[in-house]
Parts: C-alpha cells; sequence; structure tokens
C-alpha cells in the first residue's frame, strides 16, 4: 500500500483551488471564464471531501463527491444555456456591460 | 293603525335603490321609483292622520340606536299636532315637486342622482321632524344640511355651483354647532335627550328667567338661524339658487329651511322659560325679514327674488316664535310651503321657456306666451303679498301680526311695514316679467307632469288656509284694527308696485342705497373681507408652519438621502454581488472561527 498523502497536503492544495478559483469569478469579465472558474471552485471542495473521506475511511466523502459532481454537471448546462441567451441579447461576453438591473 | 317608521323609511328606501342601481335603470322608472316612494310615505302620513283622531299625541320606539353610560338613545317616533302637521306638509309638497322634478329635469346627466338625493332629502327631513330624541333630530338635521349641499351643487361641473354648495353647508354648520353644543348642556342638566322628558324637566326644574334656560335658549336659536338661514347666517340661500330650480322649491318649501322654525316650536316649552331668549328670536326675525325684504326689492336675478323673500317669510315665522305664537308659526310655514313652491316652480316654467335667463329685466309680456304660469305665479304672488282675504297667505300672516300686535305695537309695526316691502317686490316680480309688450310669441311646452303640481300648489296657495293650524295650546285673540290696516299696507304695496314697474317703465335701480340693497347689505362682502380672507392667509401660513417643514424637510431629506445610499448599491455589476457574498462568507466563516475556542 501507497503511504497515504497527508490530509494537511491535500487541505492545502483544496484550499488554493477555491482561493484561485473564487478569484477567478471575481476578477475575470468574460462570463465563460466565470463559468470555468465556479467548476474550479466546485472541485476544490469535491477533493476536499475526498481527502476526509481517505481520513476517516468512510464512503461519505466519495457518495458527496459524486453529488458535488452531478451538481456541477447541471450547474454548467444551466449556466451555458444562460450564457447563451446573454450572448444573443447583448451580442457581448463580457459581464461587466450586462448592468442593465442598476439601481 | 300603521306603524309610523314606514313615513320615513319609504322615501330612505328609495334612496338606497336608486344610489345602488338608479343609473342601470331606465329614467323613466327612475321617476316612477322617486315619485312613489313619496307619495307612499304621503298615503302613510294620510293614514296616520286619520287614524290620529284626538288620541293626543303617539309614541313609537323602533329600536336603540346606542347605548354609552348613562346615555340610551332609542330611534324613537312621535307623532303630536307639530309633527303630523309637518309630515303633511314636507311629503305633500315634496311629492308635488317630485312630480313636477321628473317633467323638469328630464334628460338631465345626472337625472337618477339627482332622484336618489331628492328621496333622501325628504327621509331626512321625516326623521327631523318625526324624531322624539335630539340625536335622532341631529342626525336628520345633519342629513338634510348634506342633502342640500349635494343638491345645490348638483351641476358640479361648473365651479361657481360647488362653491355655492359648500358656502350653504359650512354657514349652517356654524348653527349645527351652538346645536350640539345645546344637546350636550341638556344632557348635562338633565341626563336624558329625549324631547318630552327633557322639556318636562326643564319646565318642572329651571326657574322662569333662568340663565341656563336662555343659554339653551340661545344655542338652539343660533341652530335655527344657521338652518332657516336668518341674520346673521342667511348669506348661504341667495347662493344656494345655483341648484336646480325644483330643489330651490324643495329646500324652501318642505325642508331644511323650515327646520329652524319647527325645532323652536319642538322646544317652545324651553322658550317659555327665558323672556330673553324669545325676545332675541323675535328680534332675530325682525331684523331678517326687514333687510330680506328690503334687498328683494331691487333683485334682477328671479329665483335671488325668491331667495330673499323666503328668508323674510322665514323671518316672519321667527317672530311668531318670538312671541309665543307658536301655531300661527307653523300656520304660515304651511302657507308659505304652498306659495313658496308654487313660486319656485313657476319660475322654473319661466327660466324654461327664457331658455335659462335668469334676469327679469330682461323679461317682459309673458302673460301671452304663458297664460297658465302667469296666472299661478301671480296666484302665488298675491298670496306671498298676503292679499287680503282671498289667500292662504294673509290668513297666516294675519295671525302673525295680530299675535305681534298683542306683544308690542312696535313688533306690530314692523312685520306691517315689512308685509308692504313683500307686496312691492312680489308684484314688481310679477310685473316685470308678465306685464308691459309681448316680448315673444312662443307659446310655452308644458306637460301635465309640469302643469298638475303647480295647478295644485295654486289652489292650495288660495285655499290653504281652511287646513288651518295645529293646536299647541295657546290662545289669540283676532284683531280688527291691525289687520285692517295690514291690509291696507299691502293694497298701498300692490299700487305702488303698479305704479313703478306695471306701466311699462323698466329702469334698473341705481344708486348707492340700489347697489347696497343689492348685495343683501354687503354682508357677503362684510364676512368675506371679516372672516374668509383671514382664514385663507392663516391657512396659508399654516401649510408652512415647523411641523410640516420637519416633515418634508427632516424626515424628507434623511429617507432621501437613504435611499440614494442603498439604491448606489445596486450596480448591476454581477461581480460586485459576488465580491458582496465573498465577504460576507468570509465574515461569517471568521466569526465561526473566531467563537470556536
Amino acid at each position: 500500500m501507497m503511504a497515504a498523502v497527508p490530509i494537511a497536503h491535500v487541505l492545502t492544495v483544496a484550499a488554493v483551488l477555491f482561493v484561485l478559483g473564487v478569484t477567478g469569478v471575481l476578477i475575470r469579465r468574460n462570463v465563460v471564464f466565470m463559468l470555468m472558474s465556479l467548476e474550479v471552485v466546485l472541485n476544490s471542495a469535491g477533493l476536499a471531501f475526498i481527502a476526509a473521506g481517505q481520513h476517516w475511511g468512510q464512503p461519505d466523502g466519495q457518495v458527496f463527491f459524486i453529488l458535488i459532481l452531478t451538481l456541477a454537471a447541471a450547474e454548467v448546462s444551466v449556466g451555458l444555456a444562460l450564457i447563451l441567451q446573454m450572448f444573443r441579447r447583448f451580442g457581448t461576453l463580457d459581464m461587466d456591460a450586462v448592468r442593465e438591473m442598476r439601481g | 293603525m300603521m306603524p309610523l317608521w314606514l313615513i320615513p323609511s319609504v322615501p330612505l328606501a328609495g334612496f338606497v335603490v336608486l344610489a345602488l342601481c338608479g343609473g342601470r335603470l331606465s329614467p323613466r322608472s327612475v321617476a316612477w321609483l322617486g315619485c312613489g316612494t313619496v307619495a307612499m310615505s304621503f298615503v302613510f302620513a294620510l293614514a296616520a292622520a286619520a287614524g290620529f283622531g284626538d288620541a293626543g299625541t303617539l309614541r313609537e320606539t323602533v329600536f336603540t340606536w346606542f347605548e354609552a353610560g348613562d346615555l340610551a338613545v332609542d330611534v324613537a317616533l312621535y307623532l303630536d299636532p307639530l309633527s303630523l302637521w309637518m309630515t303633511l306638509i314636507v311629503t305633500g309638497v315634496g311629492l308635488l315637486v317630485h312630480i313636477y322634478s321628473a317633467a323638469f329635469m328630464e334628460g338631465d346627466e345626472g337625472f337618477s342622482r339627482y332622484f336618489a338625493y331628492l328621496n333622501l332629502f325628504v327621509a331626512a327631513m321625516l326623521l327631523l321632524v318625526l324624531a322624539d330624541n335630539l340625536v335622532v333630530l341631529f342626525a336628520g338635521w345633519e342629513a338634510v344640511g348634506l342633502c342640500s349641499y349635494l343638491l345645490i351643487g348638483h351641476w358640479y361641473g361648473n365651479p361657481e355651483n360647488g362653491y355655492a354648495a359648500r358656502k350653504a353647508f359650512v354657514v349652517t354648520r356654524l348653527g349645527d354647532v351652538a346645536l350640539l353644543i345645546a344637546l350636550f348642556v341638556l344632557f348635562a342638566a338633565f341626563g336624558t335627550l329625549d324631547i318630552q322628558p327633557v322639556l318636562e324637566a326643564a319646565s318642572g326644574n329651571w326657574a322662569p328667567g333662568a340663565g341656563i334656560a336662555l343659554l339653551v335658549g340661545t344655542l338652539v336659536l343660533v341652530g335655527a338661524i344657521g338652518k332657516s338661514a336668518q341674520f346673521p347666517l342667511h348669506v348661504w340661500l341667495p347662493d344656494a339658487m345655483a341648484g336646480p330650480t325644483p330643489v330651490s322649491a324643495l329646500i324652501h318649501a318642505a325642508t331644511m329651511v323650515t327646520a329652524g322654525v319647527y325645532l323652536i316650536a319642538r322646544l317652545h316649552p324651553l322658550f317659555e322659560l327665558s323672556p330673553t331668549a324669545m325676545l332675541l328670536v323675535a328680534a332675530v326675525g325682525m331684523i331678517t325679514l326687514l333687510i330680506a325684504g328690503l334687498s328683494a326689492l331691487v333683485q334682477r336675478d328671479i329665483k335671488r327674488i325668491l331667495a330673499y323673500s323666503t328668508i323674510s317669510q322665514i323671518g316672519y315665522m321667527f317672530v311668531a316664535l318670538g312671541v309665543g305664537a307658536w301655531s300661527a308659526a307653523i300656520f304660515h310655514l304651511m302657507t308659505h310651503a304652498f306659495f313658496k313652491a308654487l313660486l319656485f316652480l313657476g319660475a322654473g316654467l319661466v327660466i324654461r321657456h327664457m331658455n335659462g335667463e335668469h334676469d327679469i329685466t330682461r323679461m317682459g309680456g309673458l302673460r301671452k306666451a304663458m297664460p297658465f304660469t302667469a296666472a299661478v305665479f301671480t296666484i302665488g304672488a298675491a298670496s306671498l303679498a298676503a292679499l287680503p282675504l282671498v289667500t292662504a297667505g294673509f290668513w297666516s300672516k294675519e295671525s302673525i301680526l295680530g299675535a305681534a300686535w298683542e306683544q308690542h305695537a312696535m313688533l306690530w309695526a314692523g312685520a306691517a311695514v315689512g308685509a308692504l316691502v313683500t307686496a312691492v317686490y312680489a308684484f314688481r316680480l310679477v310685473f316685470l316679467v308678465f306685464a308691459g309688450e309681448v316680448a315673444s310669441e312662443r307659446k310655452e311646452r308644458a306637460g301635465p307632469a309640469l302643469k298638475i303640481p303647480v295647478g295644485l300648489l295654486a289652489l292650495l296657495s288660495v285655499v290653504g288656509a281652511v287646513f288651518g293650524a295645529p293646536d299647541l295650546g295657546e290662545e289669540h285673540a283676532a284683531h280688527l284694527l291691525p289687520a285692517i290696516g295690514s291690509s291696507a299696507l299691502v293694497l298701498a304695496g300692490v299700487a305702488l308696485a303698479w305704479w313703478a314697474f306695471g306701466r311699462g317703465v323698466r329702469r334698473p335701480a341705481s344708486g348707492v342705497v340700489a347697489s347696497a340693497l343689492q348685495s343683501g347689505f354687503r354682508i357677503d362682502a362684510l364676512y368675506q373681507a371679516a372672516i374668509v380672507r383671514p382664514y385663507s392667509r392663516l391657512s396659508g401660513w399654516n401649510r408652512r408652519d415647523a411641523v410640516d417643514r420637519m416633515v418634508t424637510g427632516v424626515f424628507a431629506g434623511v429617507s432621501l438621502a437613504m435611499h440614494r445610499a442603498l439604491s448606489a448599491l445596486q450596480t448591476g455589476r454581477v461581480r460586485d454581488y459576488a465580491l458582496g457574498m465573498v465577504f460576507g462568507v468570509v465574515v461569517l466563516v471568521g466569526l465561526g472561527v473566531w467563537t470556536w475556542r
């Protein structure tokens, strides 16, 4: 059996991924890249679940990862549909250009 | 014996039906409904009169309106000769006015609204005269004022009519406040507001000439002054001519202005306790009858002449009340209802024929074109002038003059001068409108619905005196000498009118005196300068007072600033919202970690 990767390392990677994803969502203006960054955020959460399941020897972590995977798939399909509509309507993918809800 | 409550509730039901679905009914059924309810009411009143006999009085409690502490107000109706007389006058004359209205108002936009209010008017007046409780009476009193407002402002499209309606409402309201205070005083004194117990308690507990009797009497008098358009609150009545002509007939003859006379007659035991209050009543009546009569002399608007003559004639009734001739006052109220309704309905025919012209100096020679109207109008004017022996007005006015003679020769003299003035202006009206060269040959077109009520009223103006007056327990002997004197004055007045206006001379009066009379002694201008303008200036200031500035300045400013700040957060940029969410999550997680230990 291979030596187990210490959980602290895995969680650090997950945290780095999470921060990268959130930063991507916040600083990217192209909506497609925002969606991809969101995927990174979701997967960092999934990685954390896997690591935790491994650490305690429980299957729950993997169950949750599958859940997150499905959720991400659904989210992407809805998100892509929205992006398509947005492009048709506004002719742009720049999220900052779409601000009709300005108060 | 049929129940009394049917009398006022039938027109009230008519009002409810007309108000709720009058717009969906055809004008024909509206007219039938409007007239039918009043006719039923009249029939019920006649039945009550027939079953009444010599029983004295009849009291009927319908239901208890409310109870609060010591005060229990029953909606109770009371029938005695006085209220029976008033009920018959209100329903009878009201019915004739309704029938006339059905034809006169034909094609009017607000036909069903008009009949709804007319029915409510009659119902309110019946409630007023039948009430056995001062609170119920007051309710009817207020409702009558409301109806006069609604009907004077019937053609509300013209702002002047709305102004006249508001003026009538506000001016009569001054009197209403005094009446309400009188009710408070009576309740404080006796703990009840049922009329008969109050009157008994007052007679039993208050010494003649007591100050409180004077107070209550004066307050009731002020209330009556407002409603009955007596000096100094008479200014609303000439302006009330803005309403449709049949409404004027109803207000002047059957409802509204007679309410004050009825109120004082109803509460006469209170006035008997205070000679000073009686004197006040007589003085108010005397002043009113003279200034209104003199004002009527020079008016040019046919309806304004009649309005001033109403004020003057009610002045006679107040004189009668002031000298304790209660039944003479009601007697004159009745004959006045006949001839004044006749004159107004006749004036309506004239105005209709002249296509809305009100100025009598532009009329003339109408006797050829409208012989029927000329005849009945002359009868009405003769009754108003109290032409001796042949008119109903003579007998009632003579009974007032006789009672005044018994009291004081000066009162008689004033009233007799008033009779002279009355004769002059009544026949000035007749001569200017119907005599003179014939202006137009166009025949009048008036159907039976217009002619029959007018004809009946003309008949009543002649023979109406046979109904006599309700017996209110006072005796007055006939006085031949003053009767001959005042009759001579009346005849002199008619002759004077003929000399001045009947010979084809039609030169409008001019000069300082005439213009003062024309404006009704400038009382309106005085009120305008002394009350209305200062008040509107005061309210102009009040619009911008400290409280308002606080609300519009500080409160509104703060909420506006907060609104701006919050709305600046709504940038519409998704990334800003996301940043907000991340920030929130960081704070929450941070808090959670921080408080873990």
